[in-house]
């Protein structure tokens, strides 16, 4: 359930080229399943800034952000102890009640945040995590050693290859063997991941949206159920329920 | 009691407790805000435009933001009048008590007629809005709401098969609305609701492309208050029916403002997108505002800053 709460910047700093980590102290107990994520009101912009959430506790979040446009360099010039509007809670998050027991988590540059949350929830619950992390180049890899710590077996790919494995996400993918996949990335990475997969999974999408809380139908995707809201009913869909011949318009 | 300034308004014939009412397509059918706070708050809303058949509406991106507002082309999207009378509205019964405002939208005259018939019906419906302007479809919407003579036979149409009373919603995008709103005045319009988002682009650097799949969409949020302010003064002085202000409003002292150019109500739109608590902070805040100001019953001030 979504409520809306002011929180204390504690940090942001940069982690990787782009890539920003910000520390938020507030009430994020209406945060509950990884994948979910928060939207940021910041001074002299009129929407908010959806943010997927990488981490919380009770009594804070971590949000990791690339610089994309406007409203995320304003974000990345903020301080500590500056506030912020956050809605908190919104969208359905990944269903870790499907993730059999070997989840394969794959992600590529800016949706690898949400999987430190995702990891960390798998790893309590028993499960054998794998992730597959992809980026363009070395000074952009970010989230490997977090993710190592918290139990996952990593493999990181980069498309130059001036780090890890020489290729693409999916060129890491194939010859692994998992129960369930979960995956956060822009969408071409979807059309390729798509074709090498080996079960079912959950994708998460991104829009841009209006309200990011299910008002405004900004967000739309037509879906095997129907037409749902990429805020709302998502961002996660599995992925039998996704048409991907109206993605490919 | 404490003599509290008095907020209740009249509006063609529905008594409301006061004159804030969100604005279609910013607030679903109600649901998704009653799950934040009791919705019985308001004087009623107007719910997501509906028309006759299902529609999907256009292509994403849907959503641009400008300077203190954004661009939407969603297109209509909504379930059909159908789903809305059989889904909709037995759910919202459940968390609102008051009368819902119907918002309808059509591609021909004889849609928002057989559309608005279905929905007098509906004993939860207090009042129909006619959507003539919306920017976001093709060969409907705003084409019927730009033309004097194409406004008056859509007001006519969707009178003949409705007993409540019906409120046009017109375009900021018609040469002149003073015109339009009097043609649907003479064609037994109630009520006129105005302004609907103007039509608006923004381009990405990037890709040097629109940003928006449909190109064009409109706009709406703080930045078109003075346009709508203006309208609503305009059409004041061309129609005795009232006129339900809206366009960027988001505090009550434009509430204020508005019913001083002509309101009667007011609707507020993408305030609600930014801030979904937007309407209630503006209902608690309005007391005070008005006691600032010296007003102490809200609909002595409607049509206020007209001399004579």
């Amino acid at each position: 359930m979504l409520s809306q709460n002011i929180f204390t910047i504690t940090e942001n700093e940069k982690i990787a080229d782009k890539t920003f980590r910000m520390e938020l102290s507030g009430d994020a107990s209406a945060i509950v399943r990884p994948g979910q994520f928060v939207n940021i009101k910041l001074n002299g912009f009129f929407l908010r800034r959806p943010i997927s959430v990488c981490d919380c506790t009770g009594s804070g979040l971590t949000l990791i952000y690339k610089t994309v446009g406007a409203g995320t360099e304003y974000m990345s010039t903020l301080h500590a102890g500056e506030k912020l509007d956050l809605l908190v809670g919104l969208g359905n998050g990944f269903d870790t009640s499907l993730s059999g027991d070997s989840p394969l988590l794959i992600a590529g540059g800016g949706g690898v945040p949400p999987m430190i949350n995702l990891t960390k929830r798998l790893i309590s619950e028993g499960r054998r995590v794998q992730c597959v992390i992809g980026f363009n180049t070395a000074n952009e890899v970010y989230c490997e050693r977090e993710l190592r710590k918290l139990g996952a077996e990593v493999i990181v790919t980069t498309a130059d290859g001036s780090y890890g494995v020489k290729g693409f996400v999916t060129d890491a993918v194939r010859g692994l063997a998992y129960s369930f996949f979960y995956t956060c990335g822009p969408l071409p990475m979807y059309k390729a991941i798509r074709s090498v997969v080996s079960s079912a999974g959950q994708y998460s999408f991104e829009e841009r949206m209006g309200c990011g809380f299910g008002a405004c139908m900004g967000c739309s995707i037509k879906t095997r159920q129907g037409a749902k809201r990429i805020c709302k009913d998502g961002p996660v869909f599995n992925s039998e329920d996704i048409i991907w011949e109206e993605l490919e318009k | 009691m404490t003599n509290s300034p008095d907020m209740k308004i009249s509006l063609c014939g529905l008594e409301l407790d006061n004159p804030i009412i969100p604005a279609s397509g910013t607030f679903g059918y109600g649901h998704e805000f009653a799950e934040l706070y009791d919705i019985n708050v308001l004087g009623s809303f107007s719910f997501k435009g509906t028309t006759f058949e299902p529609r999907f509406g256009n292509a994403t991106p849907r959503i641009a933001e400008c300077p203190e507002g954004m661009l939407n082309s969603i297109g209509l999207q909504n379930p059909g009048v159908h789903a809305v009378i059989n889904e909709e509205l037995p759910k919202l019964e459940k968390c609102f008590r008051k009368k819902v405002i119907a918002n309808v939208g059509g591609f021909s005259v004889d849609e928002y007629a057989k559309t608005s018939e279905l929905l007098n019906a509906c004993d939860q419906v207090g009042m129909i809005e006619v959507n003539i302007s919306c920017p976001n479809v093709h060969n409907g919407g705003m084409s019927f709401g730009t033309d004097p003579a194409a406004a008056a036979e859509v007001t006519r149409a969707v009178k003949a098969v409705t007993t409540k009373p019906v409120v046009m919603k017109l375009s900021p995008n018609a040469a002149d609305i003073a015109a339009i709103a009097k043609a649907c005045e003479d064609a037994g319009a109630d009520g006129i609701s105005l302004i609907n988002t103007l039509l608006g682009m923004r381009i990405d650097l990037k890709t040097r492309r629109p940003i928006l799949a449909n190109k064009m969409g409109g706009y709406s949020g703080r930045a078109v208050f003075p346009v709508a302010v203006r309208m609503v003064y305009q059409v004041y002085e061309a129609v005795k029916i009232p006129i339900i202000g809206m366009g960027g409003i988001s505090s009550a002292a434009d509430v204020i403002e508005m019913m001083l150019a002509g309101a009667a109500a007011v609707q507020v739109g993408a305030a609600n997108l930014v801030d979904p608590f937007a309407c209630p902070k503006i209902i608690k805040e309005l007391p005070g505002v008005m006691r600032n100001y010296g007003i102490n019953k809200l609909t002595d001030i409607i049509g206020g800053a007209h001399n004579g």
